[in-house]
């Protein structure tokens, strides 16, 4: 079974094979390095569908092997960090990675997340033009939002910021890369804007609110939108 | 730095007041002399000093006693108002008033050295005992799980147990309670380290508390579903500034406390309200609440009723209570009627009602 090749990059040998066997046994092939210059050696080489980079690798940073890694690799990259590395994964998220996990995590949270971001990048030059999660769908080219089989009324904001978060499903997106994109380059710092939008876009969208299952916090850093 | 300048600032105000009570003392020397020789008053002169060396600092007293011998030959010595001194005996009198005040100071200078010296090996004293209790709840809270894994796993390796057997899936969950037990163990104590460290330093980012109640929540029920947990919280409840990453853990702690040591089936109640720039989180549970003369323990750091089974970190409450005085709040624990435990957290925190913002 051959869900896709995966380029996994750590330094420590436990996490490795830990990592290999997850993967392995949900059906990926895994390819192995343990310092950055060969994460790049080996991502040119087999061209994976998806590499996941611990940040704290000896020779270079894990940001410089992603950001050397960007400069040409376009699937997703998720980047492994520990708790209280926020400022990491933030910056490690602008800097173009899509996702990240944080040790010790769990088996389920680790293949959810990576089945997410192979799910959503086929790979196709074509983008679609509407996009349905759960019982919603959206259409992006007339701009409408269908919850079941009820129309629902966005305000243009409530709009554009799932429209934003839809179109990078699986993906997270920091809150300032946000609020630049969607309020303007000065409202960067002004994160209760997201959090009220967030909020009422939750009402509209989700089951229950409180328990959101397709617009999703990632505490400290940004949003998602589960696809 | 501050506390230098302090302290200096200090001195100074000792000096000053060591040259006041000089000058008193002088011009009650002043309205007595009539009575008394000039001698006698010296002994007024003295008794200040001594005063002077019990309370204050050395460089304050060595000037008191400076100027109170600069005072005493100045004012009351013959001739007066003149530094000379016209008799002999005088000049020794006044050489042995120096010598007096000087020694007088010096030695309870010393001696207040010592008593110093010797709370501060008391309290030494104190502490290491209290590290070493804390040192065995310690090990025993890593010990426990880490025996677990060990005979777990090595039954597992040398009992050949069937995958999907009843005691191979038993013992694999056993592991992996466990291994969970001491993350939040080593977590929990990397938390109190830092707090003790002071290490801490509150963030500050607009906080849906509604999302984050909700979410703590979530967190707990993924552990176990036994409690009807209630969020009681109203719709115009405004984002509060504040590190939604400590009282996160703050409500998870009060959550996940109350749920651990109250009976299956019974209530928790989240609630959160705000005004007046201060915003008030509280849990409460219908259990049996805390005995009267241990609710001011309840927060001590592997402190855990006597009654209650084995299971709690002992640490949770702690890490409330170092949380919340980051945030710069406070915590209290009341019991409920007829039987139960509230706990209530305030903080003082910029609110934002931009829930009312206009649609754009």
């Amino acid at each position: 079974m051959n869900n896709g090749l995966i380029l996994v990059t750590d330094d420590e040998r436990q996490m490795q094979k830990l990592l290999q066997i997850t993967l392995e046994s949900a059906g990926y092939v895994v390819v192995q390095a343990t310092t950055g210059r060969d994460a790049q050696t080996l991502a040119a080489s087999t061209n994976p569908d998806l590499i996941l980079l611990d940040l704290g690798l000896p020779d270079e940073s894990g940001h410089e092997t992603l950001r050397k890694l960007k400069e040409w690799y376009t699937r997703p990259v998720m980047v492994i960090s520990v708790q209280s590395g926020e400022q990491d994964i933030v910056a490690a998220l602008d800097h173009g990675a899509h996702d990240y996990i944080v040790k010790p995590f769990r088996t389920g949270e680790l293949l959810a997340r990576v089945r997410a971001l192979l799910r959503r990048d086929t790979g196709n030059v074509a983008t679609p033009h509407v996009i349905t999660a759960g019982d919603l769908t959206i259409d992006l080219a007339a701009r409408t939002v269908k919850k079941g089989e009820e129309w629902l009324k966005l305000t243009a904001t409530e709009y554009n910021l799932l429209s934003m978060l839809a179109r990078n499903a699986g993906r997270v997106l920091t809150h300032q890369h946000l609020l630049k994109e969607i309020w303007g380059a000065t409202f960067v710092n002004e994160t209760q804007y997201l959090r009220v939008f967030v909020a009422q876009l939750r009402k509209k969208i989700e089951d229950d609110p409180n328990r959101p299952l397709l617009l999703l916090t990632e505490p400290r850093i940004g949003y998602r939108f589960a696809g | 730095m501050k506390q230098t300048a302090s302290r200096h600032g200090n001195i100074w105000r000792q000096c000053l007041y060591g040259v006041a009570a000089i000058g008193t003392m002088s011009v009650i020397g002043w309205a007595t002399e009539r009575y008394m020789g000039y001698h006698v008053i010296a002994f007024g002169l003295l008794l200040v000093v001594s005063l002077a060396s019990m309370v204050m600092d050395v460089v304050p007293v060595l000037l008191t006693a400076l100027v109170s011998a600069l005072v005493w030959d100045f004012c009351f010595i013959p001739p007066r108002f003149t530094f000379h001194v016209r008799r002999t005996e005088d000049v020794i009198f006044l050489l042995m008033y120096f010598v007096v005040a000087i020694t007088g100071a010096a030695l309870t200078f010393r001696i207040r050295k010592m008593q110093q010296l010797v709370r501060e090996e008391e309290e030494r004293k104190t502490a290491l005992r209290l590290y070493d209790t804390l040192l065995n709840s310690l090990s025993h809270e890593l010990r426990t799980p880490i025996a677990t894994i060990i005979a777990a796993t090595d039954n597992l390796q040398t009992q050949q147990h069937q995958p999907g057997s009843h005691y191979h899936t038993e013992l694999v969950g056993e592991i992996a309670q466990a291994t969970l037990r001491l993350n939040e163990q080593v977590e929990n104590l990397l938390s109190i380290s830092r707090l003790d460290a002071g290490f801490i330093h509150a963030g500050n980012d607009w906080t849906d508390i509604s999302e984050l109640a909700y979410n703590v929540v979530q967190r707990v029920e993924d552990v176990g579903k036994a409690h009807n947990i209630v969020v009681n919280i109203a719709e115009d409840m405004p984002l509060v500034k504040t590190d939604a990453g400590l009282l996160q853990q703050v409500l998870y702690n009060l959550v996940s406390n109350a749920v651990r040591y109250t009976p299956a089936g019974s209530t928790v109640t989240v609630s959160a309200a705000a005004a007046d720039e201060q915003l008030l989180l509280s849990v409460a549970d219908d259990g049996p609440g805390f005995p009267e003369e241990e609710i001011e323990r309840a927060f001590e750091k592997f402190y855990r009723l006597h009654r209650t089974i084995a299971g709690g970190t002992g640490l949770g409450l702690s890490i409330v209570r170092g949380y919340t005085e980051v945030l710069g709040g406070t915590v209290t624990l009341k019991n409920r009627q007829p039987h139960g435990a509230l706990f209530e957290v305030r903080i003082l925190a910029e609110l934002s009602y931009l829930k009312n913002l206009k649609h754009e």
